[in-house]
């Protein structure tokens, strides 16, 4: 049950530089800017920071511009419906505006942010309940036990945590090879999308590459992947404020009828967007038909390792992988 | 007012000089101003007695003073309704909390208290938000429209509450709020949606009575009469 939040100082800088220095200054700072991540936390009196720092007021963060190598720049607190609606993203990115429509509700997407719908953290239930487990510093899996219930947790790359990525954007940054600008230490510094997102084999209290006090700025999609074709789909029990049990996200080129070039990413089944790599591999330089989805449904889930609740996100990986690739043909 | 009809719990009760005629002599004094509805009369009583006890307790007297002149100024002007009101709004406060207990405007249910259910929309510059998550201090600047503030000022209902009423929306009534402000965004925003559109805009909304058919006809019918 949720609950009135705790007393916390509330900022809201109107720079980059004043936030950076706040949390500098404050040990449990805590950044928000759509705060439809945080509030929750917060309710739930889970996570309770004396300092809260709200950067949705800064006007540098937030916009979409064209950048000079065909690509855009999108500010790190442009909201969900911004990203959605935006006709620059709708002509050169429609992969990541279809997948920024899937998101929560109407009224989500209209107050959360880009940024912080691909850093918000997992929605493992027991993680979210407070439960002292691996993530939240204890020493033990409260989902991956015989008897728990993780029909929402992975199937690939646990250690010890089996808490999977629930944005809806985050995979559509790893198939665009976008580049996180973020604020780390008094200097900009660029991490691919690939490397942003860190499993629990390189720390396992946090989803991303962000440290305390770094401020993720912007999302710099490259000019290579703008106007291909493109796939996103999700599966969740419900259309609306679910999160993804399993999603597929592709950009593909085409040429004289065969997949030039593609990537491929999925979500809900490990702790990061994953790459298919393999599938990618089967399918670059062929024509698409029914024995290529053959070859995609035998690969798509190669290595996976269920729980006790989760087997049928294997079939259902196989089948977004296919549909995917069935729609190029 | 016409006596023939079904009871109507919306229409205010009249003036009148029934009690001190009926009791014959002026003995009996009423106990409320006869020109005040019994609602209005409730909603003072009950809102008055929330801010000054509830609030205080909940807020101001667990809230040390502000020991950091650069965090946000509890005093904030908050335009709601078209109107400009000069609140104190506590740090960890929602918009919700706010419209509802410190200006009085009721109509606002708060559900779920999580961003789930919708009970709680409001506008925020033509924008749905949920006004229970959403910390008052980010709305300084912003336009914030609740229930209350789509029918006109003489009473007249906007066309998505016709509908609603003409459709039989409300069961409960609970999330009818909420519904309304839904639907009233995206007819401002896109007057002649499709089904499909509409039923994505009203997606946002849950209805534990079930009456989404309802809503989404009360919100086709209004978009064919704007």
């Amino acid at each position: 049950m949720s609950d009135v939040m705790h007393n916390f100082e509330l900022y809201q800088p109107d720079s980059v530089q004043g936030a950076a220095d706040l949390l500098d200054e404050f040990e449990d700072a805590w950044v928000i800017a759509g705060a439809k991540d945080s509030l929750g936390w917060f309710k739930d009196r889970v996570i309770q920071p004396s300092v809260v720092v709200d950067i949705g007021g800064i006007a540098e963060l937030s916009g979409i511009e064209e950048t000079d190598d065909g690509g855009l720049y999108i500010g790190a607190t442009t909201t969900l419906t911004d990203v959605v609606e935006s006709p620059l993203v709708k002509e050169r990115y429609p992969i990541l505006s279809l997948a920024a429509s899937k998101v929560a509700s109407p009224q989500i997407r209209n107050a959360g942010t880009i940024g912080g719908n691909i850093s918000q953290d997992t929605r493992c239930v027991y993680y979210r309940s407070g439960f002292p487990c691996y993530r939240a510093g204890g020493n033990t899996c409260y989902a991956n036990t015989p008897t728990a219930m993780n029909r929402d947790h992975a199937l690939f790359e646990v250690s010890r945590c089996v808490a999977v990525t629930p944005s809806d954007t985050a995979p559509a940054m790893v198939a665009l090879d976008a580049t996180m600008v973020i604020r780390s230490k008094g200097e900009d510094i660029e991490v691919p999308a690939s490397e942003y997102f860190i499993g629990p084999e390189i720390d396992i209290t946090r989803m991303t590459a962000l440290e305390h006090g770094d401020i993720l700025l912007g999302i710099r999609l490259p000019g290579a992947w703008a106007n291909a074709r493109h796939y996103f789909e999700k599966a969740a029990d419900r259309n609306t404020w679910d999160f993804a049990l399993v999603s597929i996200t592709m950009v593909a080129k085409m040429a004289g009828g065969a997949i030039e070039d593609v990537s491929m990413v999925c979500g809900g089944v490990q702790c990061t967007p994953r790459k298919l790599t393999e599938v990618e591999d089967v399918i670059r330089g062929e024509v698409p038909n029914s024995d290529v989805e053959t070859l995609v449904r035998r690969v798509a889930s190669r290595g996976a390792q269920p729980l006790n609740f989760n087997h049928f996100k294997i079939p259902l990986m196989e089948s977004l992988a296919a549909r995917a690739v069935r729609s190029l043909a | 007012m016409d006596s023939s009809g079904p009871y109507d719990p919306t229409l205010d009760y009249p003036e009148g000089p029934a009690i001190a005629e009926i009791a014959g002599g002026g003995d009996i004094k009423p106990w409320r101003p006869l020109h005040v509805s019994r609602r209005n009369f409730l909603r003072g009583v009950v809102c008055s007695g929330i801010v000054v006890g509830g609030a205080s307790y909940l807020f101001s007297t667990a809230t040390p003073a502000r020991a950091d002149a650069r965090g946000v100024e509890r005093m904030m002007s908050l335009m709601v309704n078209g109107k400009t009101h000069h609140v104190d709004v506590a740090p960890n406060e929602t918009l919700g909390y706010t419209v509802r207990y410190r200006l009085g405007l009721t109509g606002t249910k708060i559900g779920c208290n999580q961003a789930e259910c919708g009970a709680c929309t409001v506008m925020a510059d033509g924008r749905t938000i949920y006004s229970c998550s959403t910390l008052t201090h980010r709305m300084r600047g912003k336009d914030i429209v609740t229930v209350e503030g789509i029918a006109s000022a003489d009473g007249t209902l906007h066309p998505v509450q016709q509908a609603f009423i003409d459709e039989l929306a409300p069961q409960c009534g609970f999330c009818t709020p909420g519904q309304v402000v839904a639907g009233v965004a995206l007819l401002n925003a896109n007057p002649n949606p499709t089904e499909e559109e509409a039923r994505v805009a009203m997606s946002g909304n849950l209805c534990r009575c079930g009456a989404y058919e309802h809503y989404l006809r009360g919100v086709m019918k209004a978009a064919r009469e704007v």
